[in-house]
């Protein structure tokens, strides 16, 4: 029984890890006031980039290429969403199509309609000496790759900068009151592009961590609305990043139920189990919509200059 | 072989771009199958373009009505989707009917089924956004993702044709098939009906009261509550249904006029596509049959493209994403020209012949 417990936490935390990832970059994106529905196209993007990163170099490179890509896209969402003030859905929609169709064209020019298997370098699970005795939790959260571990100390590191220091403060005036931020002497665009700019990077390694930590192989459309649901979690946590860790875990889990159904032996179309994360946001977007206890900046998704 | 495989055709793809610069016969090969494919012959016009064309201007509609609300319906590919199985339900219904009362009755009354499915599915949405406050951009597609698998489940389970091999439904019989528009092509009564539609809309959106107050909330919601004494919620519930209904008629069109039968991959994204048609037709209906005969050739072009010269036809939906950037670009510099401060999508709207007195 612990066993299966430990395989379901294990599961738990490796889906948990990329929607980490984009969830804290959206994080950043929209305390500037800015949301990002491109976040899809940056994810697939950083998984073509691992895939072409890794299968030249090796596991680091793939990583760097993947958040290289995941930037490139990110950067002309924020062209069009911090410099031309369009609006912001409508240039994300078109972002996240440019990154699905142009991941799949590159892709299937390489490797023919069918997609022949590609199989790339993987990063290995390392274990913690010590930590990973710990019973039941010890596997599951230090018996991990090394992107997962970045991912904890990303946490409270982000939470940091956005909360104790001047660059977060200046973020988070951005995204409650830009007229306001501007008059006290804020450059609000370049903010803005910043912070849409450290979205595509964890979009972009978002994306490498489903190729090089869990797949090993693209597919198209491989990122499979992670981006979207990445955009719920950060709603569901109000838009604070300690919350956002915690409704990735809930959006892991929700996933990882699938594993733990077929140890027990239930019986269900897996189709259901591929449905369940969608039908999950729609449920959380309520709920985090019906508590109605604020914390969304106030300018979120204004094209006002 | 780890890595080294990759890295190979790494070389590979650039070897191939390369080709495509240094040697124009290449380029030349896929352009004239581009041709071949679109517009370069009768067959090619009527029988690809055309219908291709079909879902693509009801999508795009469906996605203008939305739009011109102020309702960021991206969830058009689901409602295509709950179209298609609902027509395809309510049509398998009657596969036993005499041939006469399927096409008089049943035919019908399956594309009502869809598009009243088209409108339900999208009507979650709206219900997300006014009880909830909901996004529908994020709702609609999570709905999509939704769609996809209950279709792919269906055709497998519930739906699957009797011999359970091939993860479709059963054809329908003749009866049940829209009638052809040009005798001896593909083209079917269905692009008709997508023609129709527009006219039908553009002429609501323009002169009915209905359509200014879908306009009005559109354009400023506040305004249109307090000044025109709108009821905003209602017009906006509205948009989401009729554009779902919209959608969801795309899909029972395509089912009992092109497909004939449900499988998983039955729309290639004409959802998405359909954003791009709307906003290339600046919302407006009438303009969204030209965006949609245009999108429709594109998409017929790179398919030909990619049987005769190998050139992979998802290369559309990044060239679709170009469109709807450099329109948003356009737009900026337009409005940066009129000093425009508000949002670009939100026009003034005009109020219909003879309903100024009664709202200015």
């Amino acid at each position: 029984m612990s066993a299966t417990v430990t395989a379901f936490l294990q599961a738990t935390v490796r889906t948990a890890t990329p929607l980490l990832f984009a969830g804290l970059g959206e994080t950043l994106a929209e305390q500037s006031g800015v949301i990002n529905v491109g976040l899809e196209g940056i994810i697939i993007a950083g998984a073509f980039g691992a895939v072409a990163g890794a299968s030249a170099g090796g596991v680091a490179t793939g990583f760097l290429a993947a958040a290289a890509s995941g930037a490139a896209i990110a950067a002309v969402f924020a062209v069009f969403a911090a410099m031309l003030r369009s609006d912001q859905i409508i240039a994300g929609t078109a972002v996240t199509l440019f990154g699905l169709g142009i991941t799949g064209t590159l892709y299937r020019w390489e490797f023919g309609p069918a997609g022949a298997a590609l199989t790339i370098p993987t990063m290995r699970p390392l274990a913690v000496p010590g930590l990973d005795r710990i019973p039941v939790l010890g596997p599951a959260l230090f018996d991990q790759p090394l992107i997962a571990y970045a991912a904890y100390v990303l946490v409270p590191l982000v939470w940091w900068w956005t909360y104790r220091t001047y660059g977060g403060l200046a973020l988070r005036a951005v995204g409650e009151n830009p007229d306001a931020a501007r008059v006290a002497g804020i450059a609000v665009r370049r903010v803005q592009f910043s912070a849409i700019m450290a979205g595509g990077v964890l979009g972009g390694i978002s994306g490498g961590t489903l190729v090089l930590a869990q797949v090993g192989t693209f597919a198209e459309g491989m990122s499979a609305g992670r981006g979207f649901i990445a955009i719920a979690i950060v709603a569901l946590g109000r838009w604070n990043p300690a919350g956002t860790a915690a409704a990735a875990v809930i959006f892991g889990a929700a996933s990882a139920l699938q594993f733990l159904f077929q140890a027990m032996g239930w019986h269900a179309p897996y189709q259901l189990f591929l449905a369940f994360p969608y039908a999950l946001t729609l449920a959380a977007l309520a709920f985090a919509g019906s508590a109605r206890q604020g914390g969304a900046p106030a300018a979120l998704g204004r094209a006002r200059i | 072989m780890r890595g080294s495989g990759a890295a190979g055709h790494q070389d590979a793809l650039v070897q191939k771009m390369g080709l495509m610069v240094t040697e124009p016969a290449s380029v030349t090969h896929a352009l004239s199958a581009f041709w071949r494919g679109s517009l370069g012959s009768e067959y090619a016009i009527v029988s690809a373009t055309l219908v291709r064309a079909t879902p693509l201007i009801l999508t795009g509609l469906a996605v203008a009505t939305a739009f011109r609300a102020g309702v960021l319906n991206i969830g058009a590919e689901g409602q295509f989707l709950a179209g298609a199985t609902a027509a395809t339900v309510f049509a398998g219904l009657a596969s036993a009917w005499p041939p006469v009362a399927q096409s008089a009755i049943a035919l019908p009354l399956a594309l009502c089924g869809g598009a009243a499915a088209g409108a339900a599915w999208s009507g979650v949405a709206a219900w997300l956004r006014q009880r909830f406050g909901v996004l529908e951009v994020i709702s609609t597609i999570m709905l999509n993702f939704i769609a996809a698998e209950a279709v792919a489940y269906l055709v497998r389970g519930p739906l699957q044709e009797p011999s359970h091999v091939y993860p479709q439904t059963p054809s329908l019989p003749a009866g049940l098939h829209l009638a052809k528009l040009v005798p001896h092509s593909r083209l079917h009564i269905g692009f008709a009906l997508a023609v129709i539609s527009a006219v039908g809309a553009w002429w609501m959106i323009r002169e009915t009261a209905s359509g200014f107050r879908l306009r009005a909330t559109g354009a400023n919601p506040l305004a249109a509550a307090s000044a025109g004494q709108i009821d905003v919620r209602g017009a906006t519930l509205r948009a989401f249904l009729v554009s779902g209904a919209i959608a969801g008629l795309a899909g029972g069109i395509e089912v009992t006029g092109a497909t004939y039968a449900l499988y998983e991959n039955i729309s290639p994204g004409y959802g998405y596509t359909a954003i791009a048609v709307a906003l290339l037709a600046n919302l407006d209906p009438l303009a969204v049959i030209a965006s949609g005969v245009f999108f429709g050739a594109l998409e017929a072009g790179a398919a030909g493209m990619q049987r005769d010269a190998g050139v992979p036809s998802v290369v559309v939906s990044a060239v679709e994403a170009a469109i709807i950037l450099a329109i948003l670009a356009a737009a900026a510099s337009r409005s940066r020209w009129l000093s425009h401060r508000g949002r670009w999508l939100h026009r003034r709207p005009v109020p219909p012949r003879g309903a100024e007195g009664r709202v200015a």
